[in-house]
């Protein structure tokens, strides 16, 4: 054991881990967080939309762009996501000035986040109780007074921990934009695990990884069962 | 006053077309309390949603004080929704927010100041006896301490008209009586209309003092809840009145019947067969028998069979002669 740790291959990875570690923990975390609120801030009144847009919902959407809205998604959640991070790059260029780089990794995984956030949302959102729906309508309530007053607040707990499973699929996608330089964990188990054939490396990141979705998924089981007023007894 | 005329709503649904409503007219004054009964699928939850458009009727007309509910704009709508409230069978509380907030949810939709809200908001919670709940959540209330929150949500916005849809249907008898209380105490203090839809003949005698007899989507019968609870005239009212059937019970040899029907506290008081035996010798064989309270009084009816006619037609004639009775013959 002790040979193990005098070895060198042993203290290079001990000093990449000390180098390079913290930067990507910092970078993972904050390409995920970044990216999840963009695509929250797209994917919750698209999901909402598709969810009281029914032809017999509060705001009925016209045929035409409710299947539009449906089909685009679908196309989107269908594209694998290294594929997709290809297919937008010269979307990515235009809107950061270059396709590769952890700024540029965004791109492509907001718009992956984004349609299943938004189907997620809609999911929490069909959840609630129609019958309160029918009592605000009765108590005059507007359908924007129904969405914000009602169906979002009553679904938050359920909201919670679809985003907390966005946030954990997010961070899994971090990992692969690694491919194509975004930084972070992700680009140190290629770089060092796959290029370089330091293993330890890329187990350790692994194990970085699993701890962070671990502390994400805690967290947001977490805030769901706190949030929800029908659980307090 | 809310009048409703020739009300029609038909739902189609892929391979049926279901006439929830077929030309319902239905009159309701100012401050009463009027019910609305009929069996399941009977069309009442569809009627009250025509009240105040929940539910669009294919034809006729909702006049609440003389406006056509059915013509408004959507904001008018919504106002006129402020006004007629509606309870229901699961109270449909947010689960989310406090009593508190629940209450003044109505409030809030109207644009009503924070503070001017909730003070209007505990004032409610006294009135329907939850002034400690204000900070709990619905969840951690009984069945009947959320129905009350679900009034006194629904009385937030000084309504003219309160509809109960089922609104005891999901409670035990006895907080089911409770709820009831409440509703005709408000109704006494505050001079709301209340309509009342439900599948109980029991709610009706309690608080009513107006019913209308809903069958397959048709108003069977309506009136007064003691002219309809002691003379039934249509099937649909008979089957609600005698749920016991006592129109079929069967004898083998041909009889000859009356309904006794007693109403008030001097009928209930004298011993009529007794009487009828010692007095007159007449055999009277009661067949069935029931007393209930409608409104304050206590009312009943009686099936008799008799021998021959000539004891019957004694009978009659002794009977008549009794305050608070009336007396019908009854087809074998």
């Amino acid at each position: 054991m002790s040979e193990f740790f005098a070895s060198q291959d042993w203290l290079d990875t001990l000093d990449i881990v000390k180098t390079e570690v913290p930067l990507a923990i910092w970078e993972t975390v904050y390409v995920t967080l970044i990216s999840t609120l963009i695509a929250l801030a797209i994917g919750l009144p698209l999901g909402v939309l598709l969810a009281v847009g029914d032809k017999d919902g509060i705001v009925p959407l016209p045929a035409p762009l409710r299947h539009f809205l449906n089909v685009l998604i679908n196309l989107l959640r269908s594209v694998p996501f290294l594929i997709l991070i290809v297919v937008v790059a010269p979307l990515t260029r235009v809107i950061i000035g270059k396709a590769f780089g952890t700024a540029a990794s965004i791109v492509p995984l907001v718009i992956a986040a984004f349609p299943f956030i938004a189907r997620l949302v809609e999911g929490s959102i069909r959840e609630v109780n129609p019958n309160i729906v029918e009592m605000a309508q009765s108590t005059g309530a507007s359908p924007f007074q129904i969405i914000t007053k009602v169906l979002i607040p009553e679904s938050v707990p359920s909201l919670i921990s679809n985003i907390t499973i966005a946030l954990t699929t997010i961070l899994g996608y971090t990992a692969m934009s690694g491919a194509i330089g975004g930084g972070g964990l992700g680009k140190l188990a290629i770089n060092y695990g796959y290029y370089r054939y330091k293993y330890l490396v890329m187990i350790i990141t692994v194990i970085l990884l699993i701890i962070l979705v671990q502390i994400f998924q805690s967290i947001g089981t977490k805030l769901s069962v706190v949030s929800d007023k029908r659980l307090k007894k | 006053m809310i009048e409703l005329r020739n009300l029609t709503k038909t739902f189609h649904t892929a391979d049926t077309t279901v006439e929830a409503l077929k030309n319902v007219s239905i009159t309701v004054g100012d401050g009463d309390i009027f019910g609305i009964i009929g069996m399941s699928g009977a069309g009442k939850s569809t009627l009250v949603r025509c009240i105040n458009m929940l539910e669009r009727p294919d034809s006729g007309e909702v006049l609440i004080d003389g406006v056509d509910v059915g013509k408004l704009k959507n904001k008018e709508l919504r106002n006129t929704r402020r006004e007629v409230t509606m309870i229901f069978q699961g109270f449909n509380l947010l689960m989310q927010r406090t009593c508190l907030k629940n209450v003044m949810f109505p409030l809030e939709l109207e644009g009503v100041k924070k503070a001017d809200a909730k003070k209007r908001a505990l004032e409610l919670l006294e009135i329907v006896g939850l002034p400690d709940k204000a900070n709990a959540y619905p969840a951690q209330l009984s069945g009947g301490q959320q129905q009350r929150v679900a009034i006194a949500r629904a009385l937030a916005t000084d309504p003219k008209v309160l509809l109960c849809d089922e609104a005891t249907s999901a409670l035990d008898p006895k907080t089911s009586h409770a709820i009831l209380d409440l509703i005709r105490e408000i109704n006494e203090k505050t001079g709301i209309t209340v309509i009342i839809i439900t599948h109980q003949m029991s709610v009706i005698e309690e608080v009513c003092s107006n019913v209308a007899i809903l069958d397959h989507g048709e108003v069977a019968e309506q009136g007064r809840v003691v002219d309809i609870f002691t003379h039934p005239q249509s099937k649909a009212a008979k089957r609600l009145v005698f749920p016991e059937g006592e129109q079929e019970i069967l004898v083998e040899n041909a009889d000859y019947r009356l309904r006794v029907i007693f109403g008030g506290a001097k009928a209930a008081g004298t011993p009529l067969i007794a009487q009828l035996a010692r007095e007159k010798g007449i055999e009277a064989n009661i067949l069935g028998a029931s007393t209930k309270a409608v409104g304050d009084k206590a009312y009943g009816n009686m099936l008799l069979s008799f021998a021959d006619e000539a004891s019957k037609d004694q009978a009659v004639e002794f009977l008549r002669t009794v305050n608070d009775i009336s007396v019908e013959e009854v087809e074998v």
